[in-house]
């Protein structure tokens, strides 16, 4: 461990990441590593970041994470959250750390592409190339398995390129990424709507499609226009292209959530006249309470992506029906709601109307079956689409998951 | 000491067979069997034979009669015996000289004991002699218990008259020793037994108690039985079974003792071809078969003693370069027979007695001027005219003493050994012969691997966590890692990922029936040194027996390693032989190992060394460990196995336990080429800023040190008496590879065979071959993801800290469901039974309550300094809250807390005896005496000074700053009647106090327990090897001790097999965490549960195993207040949680339609073996034993031990101090004692303590003065206010705990001999002392004051480790003292008066410094020598301080480095504190 009492003569926070990894108290039992889907090596690279030893920090980091300089900027790190000092101070700053030794890499230049030292002949299809796809892709490709990434869009990257605004997560990150997977060996096929045929083409396929279909606000006034889904605002943001613009708008996001987030902050750099975001459940607490004991990863007020000053942001708020004007939505009608227990009653006389002239529905994704077409037992579903909507950190697991097992079918065969 | 069960193959009239059919099935196993005794002896110097001294050695047995033991059959002892010169003047059956006899058991079978008769009289005629007759012996049975009259043989004594060819004494011994052999190796009936046969002496002994010997043999009251030697034994076995044969003396000699090296011992016989060893004997029998060999051999009987048992020659430069000489002669062809030992020994003409080098055992001796001799384990024995001593004395570690009854004198020590080195040339010999391997040739190291390094550790099962855990630390600091807390991980044989062999094996530990070691503060007697080459024939003695390679450290370099391989001198040859095989050819492997190392001694080379070099994708390594077994086995096999070395060579080794467990099978040097690589590895990625040189050096000095530890734990102090002594017990291996590589190693539910070890050895090796650039993870010290399985994980962890805190009971049935449900990661034992179901279960309403259940809980022994104040006291109120009990630990309790909620119900009494007060004891309700600790079974603790604050320091009796150091064993206890003696003790300081002895479970711990039983314990708790720990070896904590399933089985079927079991309660405690651990322990015996680990998450604790540092961030293991503070656990958490076990165990309870625990305790038939979930290498793991239900009507306790507290002489001065005890006033009398008057003053304590509290009364309230020789124990925990004083002697431990008062101890007013010269008080005195004074008129024997807190006392003398462990008080020594004084020796001040300048030589100077007196001292030491005078009317005194200003510039005053400084700086800066590693708990 870096300093057995490093957390007590350092804050969170002070310092840099050397500073920030003598708090690390190398636990007996690693609760960050838990809390991290796929498992780094939490405390091993914070005690090596402590003792300078940067190159092998970065070396366990690459063992479990196929992209550390993305997660190490968009994750909301649940390894914080059940790190051992989240009980009674504040965790070590895990994903800054996480940051600074892959930006560190990539700067002295230990990132290189590390084509497999032999391949084993099998030919592997991954559809899509979101972080799912991309992981298994990258993964598959480590063990010697020959990869092509099947994108119907025109660039690499899926969620990553065009769900996450700009503000977020810089697009060159991910270039400088697949760069080196090119390198590698992986075959990348962009504007490729693939099909099943893969099946028969390849020993094996992993379909990392994602789960894009959106959670619908199904009332009255759904129909006027100006009321879009949150993913197809946020790509033509992403793309800077297309019809749906905030500049100049009253805009109102539906949803409280990290794609709410996002929206909110795509609207106001687009220029927005104003935001209001309103969400349904109440307003989660500020920090972890009763409900939600360490290590879970607590619901809470964040203001990560959304400044304060960005929306004006309402809880437990029931939206009734869109009203608009000449087919265009002009505003919202809403009313305030309570909940006792599961169920949600409203509360008489709060009804009020909120004016808007763009409406953002980012109230979720609905899982989707995988088509019949796709029942063979050579594919190998992974992310969202496996999984149901959830974090890139989660799609990273999927990916890394069905390249194992797509491996031990391969070699086992 | 332990028996071994060794059955030579079929031959005989009967098969040995020691124990009934039924009694193999259990667990329990004769082999384990342990005893230890009261010996003693009785000579006339001048050799005048007569009755009485007969009569008088018969006195001195009833005298030691409390050091024997009952078993549940009050009227049959253990055994007891005597031996005497053999009666001419009762026999007269021929010319003295002409003929010999024995007393013999014989069947009573008529068949059988025809057939005994005719075999015997078949071989006197083959061999020559005439079979003059046999003589019924006169018997009177009628006053024997039942169990011995059941099972008692036909006495009878034979007589043999010596043949045509016989013309020498010593070949009329020969003749008759061979006879007896032939006689024992036809009949092997468990009735028939030979005592002893020779024309010098003669045996009476038996399954008797020692007032019914002279009952039962009519002889010993006859007048014409005569002699002039009357050597006796009185025996304390664990074993309750009928064994007439075990009874003592033997031929030559009598034990008082074990040695711990038995099994290697009888390797090593066997290995040299010699069959000498009667199976089924004791290891004092099997001592004395070999002792018996080597005099009839033509040895005197101190040669061959010597030879046996030798002293601490390897470091002790003040020993006569002859002596050390004969010594490392001797080494070379005979390893030591370790292990604590008091021996007297006989030939009929000689009478000798001897100690092992660490003088473990008790030994005293009294001259008297008309020429008599008595010695025995304690002083007192004989009533002997004051005025008719000559001298009084006692054994001293490796002295011998020895009289020769002819030449009618004592033989001083030191020249019975110039006898015996003056003749030969043993120096000239080792000059000429040995060879040194520093002195060889250096050569350039070393092959070149095919395969890189990394892959190399990947085949070899190297792990980040080894290189960043074990073998960093080593390398950087020369030390073994700490770690703490338990262990949670799988069994090697239920791991779902490959192991290594040596994880199978657990080390064995000294337990009650011998102390462990302490390697660090004892080192003198501790040696690695080996002599390697082949051994020659023991029976001889030429210059060519120390033809040998000496080397001085056992783990050799590469470099040392090629010096060996081309080695050119003196005819050693040496060869090479690969461990590699073709992965499914395992057997084959060993085979064509075992074929060329034995032809290779057939081509006359010396050396072989084994070696795994070489592997690539297609070579695999075997496990070294199953080849060393395997080629060690196969030349004992062959009797080649002295003929050569076994040298390792080995990328495998690199814990100190794997190093333990190839020497422990028989390798004799071993180098770990890979191990250092992979220190030289961290050396090159900058991990540790050593150069490569030194990080190795760093690391074999930490194995050095870590073997040397795990020597100690077992009582053994030389590498050489530890290689091939198997002290292990495996977990988890099949018959048929124990059979093959590790004959007579315990191995109790079987498990993995060649097979499975072929796989998981390639399985490991294919893995290595994978694309991944890491190391695996490891996960076995720290949890991982992709690691080892832990029980404790985040999972559990949450889950249960939840439950308890919403007080929610379906989240904790979660909890439980994920630590009960183990299938697909099997960890423990118990995950493996499946409790049956029933027919008929019950309402649970109709379960016993929740609160009754909760009664018999308790947490483990957690002290206050290895857990932070809140944390201990959190618990103490959560278990007086549900009516369970709370265990202080060891180091006291602040009294402030005695009266209240936070009070601890379990006092307990470790090894250190910090804050062990009289006020202490009486404010408990149960007295626990930690014997071992399943996280560090056999080994001490230490709490580093920077822990210990001002709190602990009160609380601990100490000055805040010093370290205070816990001795690996108790110093009162080095073998059971010791034991006895301690509850004895406790029991009379606190007679409502009920006393329980914590063991933990080990092979053999059954046996141990009925000792314990015997020894009137009211609780023995079985603790589990996998318990927590606040600090301990990380080696220790994962290889040693057992999982409480075996022990606490073997102890209950054992106790219930015995008839004891209805006397005592069992505890279980070891990682339990759910009702159903309860239901299971109890199904295997337990009626109480404790609980610890389990407890400490409940309070927060998320297992960090950080407790070692200090720092823990959750405020439970801490000392630091700013942490403490964090501390979040409430008693209701707790309460919660008892609650919901109970809960948990009573819906068990209520499905098996059982009512009450007592009910289900020993229900093991309500248990089976899951077939359907055992992992693959498990499956034929067997339960059988552990799940077998003995008979035995009473299976859980019912009734109360009987502690004989009516008969005490305390009765009579509590009666006598009346006035004062009410407050009127003080009280004066004068009194006799004797030595079965034991103890004296400890219940009076106690009763003062209760009325007046801590500070007692005013000095001298009560005054008790004593004439004669007192008991053991005299004035232990003597309270403020008392003071004993005894005109004559005491035994040892003699004011044990004192905590105030006044003991003043001198001679007889009319003995002539000088005092200052002569022994009065036996070993280990004022151990643990807390407060007082004490004014010895005399010479103490060895551990004068050790671990003393408080006392003031003066001494005239004092024997070996004298201050040991010391903490505070003052210590002034009058005259001289022995070797090794003052270590460890942290705190306290010590005087010593070295009038020759002797004393520098003799003090341990690693703590301490000497210094000048200042005028503070001098004043100090100028009133308590004045005090001494006033009391003692010493003339030393008055010599000293009649010319005081000169006499005072003779002491030394001897101060605690550590002491100093604090008392100098008093305050200590935060900087300066270094987080030390070790702390205790």
């Amino acid at each position: 461990m870096g300093d057995p009492r490093g957390f007590i003569k350092i804050r969170r926070g002070e310092g840099g990441a050397r500073e920030q990894a003598s708090r690390c108290m190398d636990c007996g039992t690693p609760f960050c590593h838990w809390g991290c889907p796929i498992g780094n090596y939490i405390p091993e690279w914070n005690d090596l970041v402590f003792n300078d030893q940067w190159e092998r920090a970065f070396e366990l980091l690459d063992a479990t994470n196929n992209m550390p300089e993305i997660t190490g900027r968009i994750c909301p790190a649940h390894c914080e959250f059940a790190c051992v000092l989240e009980i009674n101070d504040d965790p070590v700053t895990i994903r800054e750390n996480e940051l600074a030794v892959i930006e560190r890499a990539f700067k002295k230049g230990w990132v290189v592409p590390r084509p497999p030292s032999r391949r084993t002949g099998f030919e592997v299809a991954v559809v899509g190339s979101g972080p799912a796809g991309l992981s298994a892709a990258a993964q598959l490709n480590k063990m010697g398995h020959s990869v092509t990434v099947f994108e119907q869009d025109d660039s690499v990257g899926g969620i990553l390129r065009y769900g996450i605004p700009d503000f977020k997560l810089e697009k060159w990150i991910l270039d400088r990424r697949i760069e080196i997977w090119k390198k590698e060996g992986i075959k990348f096929k962009t504007s490729v709507k693939a099909d099943s045929r893969l099946v028969s083409e390849f020993d094996a396929v992993c379909l990392a499609i994602g789960c894009r279909t959106p959670r619908d606000l199904k009332i009255p006034g759904r129909e006027l226009e100006g009321i879009h889904f949150a993913m197809d605002y946020l790509v033509q943001a992403n793309k800077k292209t297309g019809p749906i613009n905030a500049k100049g708008k009253k805009v109102v996001v539906i949803g409280g959530g990290d794609t709410g987030a996002d929206c909110v902050g795509t609207a106001n750099r687009q220029g927005a006249k104003c935001v209001v975001q309103i969400e349904l459940l109440s307003q989660p607490p500020e920090c972890r309470d009763e409900s939600c004991p360490w290590p879970k990863y607590p619901l809470l007020l964040k203001a990560a992506s959304c400044r304060e000053d960005e929306a004006e942001r309402r809880w437990s708020i029931l939206t009734r029906r869109f009203k608009g004007q000449d087919a265009k939505v002009k505003s919202l009608e809403c009313v305030k709601v309570k909940f006792e227990g599961s169920k949600m009653i409203e509360v008489p006389g709060t009804e009020f109307e909120i004016e808007a002239d763009l409406i953002i529905l980012a109230i979720g994704f609905v899982k989707q079956e995988i088509g019949t077409e796709w029942q063979d037992k050579k594919v190998f579903p992974a992310g969202d689409v496996a999984r149901g909507p959830s974090l890139v950190v989660w799609a990273i697991y999927e990916g890394r998951e069905a390249a194992r097992r797509i491996s031990a079918a391969l070699t086992r065969a | 000491m332990a028996r071994h069960l060794w059955v030579p193959p079929g031959k005989g009239v009967e098969m040995w067979k020691y124990v009934k059919e039924e009694q193999n099935k259990g667990l329990y196993d004769a082999c384990f069997e342990h005893d230890s005794c009261g010996v003693g002896f009785v000579v006339n110097i001048n050799g005048q034979k007569s009755h009485e001294i007969v009569r008088q050695g018969l006195d001195v047995l009833k005298r030691l009669a409390h050091r024997g033991a009952v078993g549940a059959d009050p009227k049959t002892g253990d055994g007891a015996g005597i031996l005497i010169q053999l009666p001419h003047e009762l026999f007269k059956v021929a010319r003295p000289g002409s003929y010999g006899a024995g007393l013999v058991f014989l069947p009573r079978n008529q068949k059988l004991y025809g057939i005994c008769k005719d075999v015997f009289k078949k071989i006197v005629e083959q061999e020559g002699q005439v079979l003059l007759g046999w003589r019924r012996v006169p018997v009177n049975d009628s006053g024997i218990g039942k169990t011995a009259a059941d099972t008692q043989p036909v006495m009878e004594q034979v007589f043999i008259g010596k043949g045509k060819q016989v013309n020498t004494r010593l070949e009329l011994e020969r003749k008759l020793y061979k006879i007896r052999r032939e006689v024992e190796k036809e009949i092997q009936a468990k009735d028939f037994y030979i005592t002893n046969l020779s024309s010098r002496t003669i045996s009476y002994k038996g399954l008797l108690m020692p007032h019914q010997l002279e009952e039962y043999f009519l002889d010993l009251k006859d007048p014409e039985l005569t002699s002039a030697i009357a050597l006796v034994h009185s025996r304390y076995s664990t074993n309750t079974f009928p064994t007439w044969d075990l009874a003592q003396p033997f031929r030559f000699l009598a034990h008082n003792g074990e040695i711990n090296t038995l099994r290697g011992n009888i390797n090593w016989m066997r290995a040299r071809g010699i069959d000498v060893i009667r199976p089924g004997g004791s290891d004092s029998a099997c001592l004395d078969n070999v002792f018996e060999l080597l005099v009839l051999s033509g040895r005197s009987l101190p040669h061959a003693m010597m030879m046996l048992i030798p002293g601490a020659w390897e470091q002790n430069k003040a020993m006569k370069k002859e002596v050390r000489d004969f010594y490392r002669y001797h080494a070379c062809f005979m390893e030591p027979w370790d292990g604590p030992a008091a021996i007297a020994f006989t030939d009929g003409k000689h009478v000798g007695a001897v100690l092992d080098r660490n003088g473990l055992r008790p030994a005293r001796y009294l001259v008297t001027k008309s020429g008599m001799v008595v010695m025995a384990s304690e002083v007192g024995v004989l009533d002997i005219d004051p005025a008719e001593i000559e001298s009084s004395g006692r054994l001293e570690p490796g002295k011998m003493f020895y009289i020769d009854t002819e030449t009618q004198r004592i033989v001083e020590d030191e020249e019975i050994k110039e006898e015996i080195y003056d003749t030969r040339f043993y120096g000239q010999w080792l000059r000429e012969n040995m060879v040194d391997l520093d002195d060889l040739h250096r050569i350039s190291a070393a092959a070149e691997e095919k395969l890189d390094v990394k892959t190399l550790l990947k085949v070899f099962g190297y792990t980040r966590e080894d290189l960043r855990m074990v073998l960093k630390p080593m390398a950087e600091k020369g030390k073994e890692p700490v770690g703490s807390m338990g262990n949670d991980t799988p069994h090697a044989v239920l791991s779902n990922r490959p192991q290594l062999l040596y994880n199978y094996f657990k080390q064995l530990f000294a337990q009650v029936t011998n102390p462990a070691i302490d390697p660090i503060r004892e080192d003198l007697v501790m040696s690695l040194e080996s002599y390697v080459g082949p051994q020659r024939d023991i029976l001889k003695e030429t210059p060519e027996h120390c033809h040998k390679l000496r080397v001085k450290e056992p783990i050799l370099t590469n470099e040392e390693l090629e010096r060996i391989r081309s080695i050119q001198k003196n005819n050693f040859r040496t060869k090479t032989i690969s461990v590699l095989f073709r992965k499914t050819e395992l057997v084959k492997a060993l085979g064509r190992i075992c074929e060329e190392a034995e032809e290779a001694i057939k081509e006359g080379y010396t050396f072989l060394i084994l070696s795994d070099r070489g592997v690539d994708e297609k070579n695999v390594a075997l496990p070294m460990l199953l080849a060393v077994g395997a080629v060690h086995h196969h030349l004992i096999r062959k009797a080649l196995r002295t003929k050569v070395s076994l040298i390792v060579e080995s990328a495998e080794p690199r814990e100190v336990h794997h190093f333990a467990a190839l020497f422990g099978y028989g390798a004799e040097l071993i180098n770990p080429y890979l191990a250092y690589e992979a220190v030289s590895l961290l050396v090159a990625r900058g991990d540790l800023t050593l150069d490569a040189t030194t990080a190795v050096n760093n690391f074999r000095h930490a194995l050095n040190k870590g073997i040397m530890k795990i020597l100690s734990k077992m009582g053994i102090s030389t590498l050489n008496s530890y290689r091939g002594a198997q002290i292990f017990e495996v977990l988890g291996i099949g018959d048929e590879v124990i059979g093959m590589c590790f004959e007579g190693t315990p191995s109790r539910i079987g498990g993995a065979g060649f097979e499975e070890i072929a796989k998981e050895t390639v399985l490991r090796h294919e893995k290595a071959f994978a694309l991944d650039p890491l190391l695996e993870s490891g996960g076995i010290y720290q949890w991982r993801k992709d690691g080892e399985n832990h029980l404790w994980n985040p999972q559990t962890i949450s889950a249960l800290q939840d439950s308890t805190r919403s007080n929610d009971y379906e989240r904790y049935r979660e909890f439980s469901a994920l630590i009960n449900d183990q299938s697909g990661r099997p960890t423990t034992l118990r995950s493996l039974l499946k409790i049956k179901t029933l027919p008929k279960p019950l309402p649970i309403t109709e379960v016993e309550p929740v609160e009754s259940i909760l009664k018999r809980f308790a947490t483990g022994a957690m002290s206050f300094g290895s857990i932070s104040g809140p944390a201990h006291e959190t618990i103490a109120k959560a278990m007086n809250m549900i009516g369970g009990r709370s265990n202080t630990g060891e180091g006291g309790e602040d009294p402030a807390r005695f009266k209240d909620d936070r009070r601890s119900a379990v006092k307990q009494v470790a090894s250190g005896r910090f804050g062990v007060t009289t006020n202490y004891l009486v404010n408990a309700d149960e007295l626990q005496i930690k014997i071992a600790q399943g996280a560090k079974p056999g080994e001490g603790g230490q709490l580093p000074g920077h822990k210990v604050s001002a709190i602990i320091a009160r609380t601990r009796y100490t000055t805040p700053g010093v370290t205070l150091i816990s001795p690996p064993p108790h110093h009162d206890i080095y073998s059971i009647e010791d034991l006895a003696q301690l509850i004895f003790d406790l029991k009379n300081v606190n007679p409502k106090a009920r006393i329980s002895v914590k063991l933990v479970s080990e092979v053999g711990v059954g046996t141990v327990a009925m000792g314990v039983a015997k020894g009137h314990a009211d609780m023995i708790l079985i603790s589990g090897g996998d318990g927590g720990t606040g600090a301990s070896p990380m080696s220790s904590i994962r290889h040693a001790g057992l999982p409480w399933e075996l022990g606490l089985a073997e102890t209950h079927q054992t106790l219930v097999m015995n008839g004891l079991r209805s006397r005592v309660r069992l505890q279980a405690d070891g990682q339990l965490r759910t009702g159903r651990d309860l239901a299971i322990a109890a199904m295997l015996g337990a009626e109480e549960f404790g609980f610890a680990t389990a407890a400490l998450i409940v309070c927060g604790c998320v297992m960090l195993r950080h407790c070692h540092l200090n720092n823990c961030s959750v405020g439970v293991a801490t000392q630091d207040e700013c942490l403490s503070k964090r501390f979040r656990g409430k008693p209701e958490y707790l309460v919660n949680y008892f609650r919901f076990v109970a809960e948990e165990l009573r819906e068990i309870m209520a499905e098996l339609g059982v009512r009450s625990v007592d009910e289900l305790v020993g229900r093991a038939d309500l248990l089976e073996v899951d077939r359907k979930i055992l992992p693959w290498k498990a499956k034929n793991i067997d339960f059988d034993r552990i799940l077998y239900r003995g008979e035995g009507s009473r299976t859980h306790c019912t009734q109360e031990q009987d502690h004989g507290m009516d008969k005490i002489l305390d009765n009579q001065l509590i009666k006598l101090a009346k006035p004062a005890l009410s407050g009127k006033g003080p009280v004066r009398h004068e009194l006799e004692i004797s030595n079965f008057n034991r103890t004296a003053g400890a219940m009076l304590s106690g009763e003062l303590v209760k009325k007046f509290g801590e500070s007692g009364l005013p000095d001298d309230s009560i005054h008790f003065k004593f004439t004669g020789v007192a008991g053991q124990s005299f004035g232990a925990w003597l309270a403020k206010g008392i003071t004993l004083e005894i005109e004559g002697m005491a035994n040892d431990y003699v004011g044990k705990g004192i905590s105030g008062g006044k003991i003043i101890i001198r001679p007889n007013h009319l003995t002539t001999y000088s005092p200052n010269e002569n022994i009065i008080v036996g070993n280990t005195t004022f151990y643990g002392a807390i407060d007082g004074e004490a004014y010895i008129r005399g010479v103490a024997g060895e551990r004068f004051c050790i671990r003393n807190s408080g006392l003031f006392a003066v001494v005239e003398g004092v024997g070996d480790h004298g201050c040991e462990y010391m903490t505070g008080g003052r210590v002034i020594v009058l005259g001289p003292t022995g070797r090794n004084f003052a270590a460890g020796m942290s705190g306290g001040i010590a005087y010593v008066h070295d009038k020759h300048g002797e004393f520098p030589d003799k003090c341990n100077l690693s703590m301490v410094e000497l210094e000048e007196l200042n005028s503070e001292d001098k004043k100090l030491i100028k009133d308590m020598l004045e005090s001494h005078f006033r009391y003692t009317r010493s003339p030393v005194a008055k010599g000293i301080l009649d010319d005081f200003s000169k006499e005072s510039r003779r002491f030394v005053k001897v101060m605690p480095k550590e002491y100093k400084r604090v008392l100098e700086e008093r305050a200590m800066s935060e900087e300066e504190l270094e987080l030390l590693e070790v702390s205790d708990g």
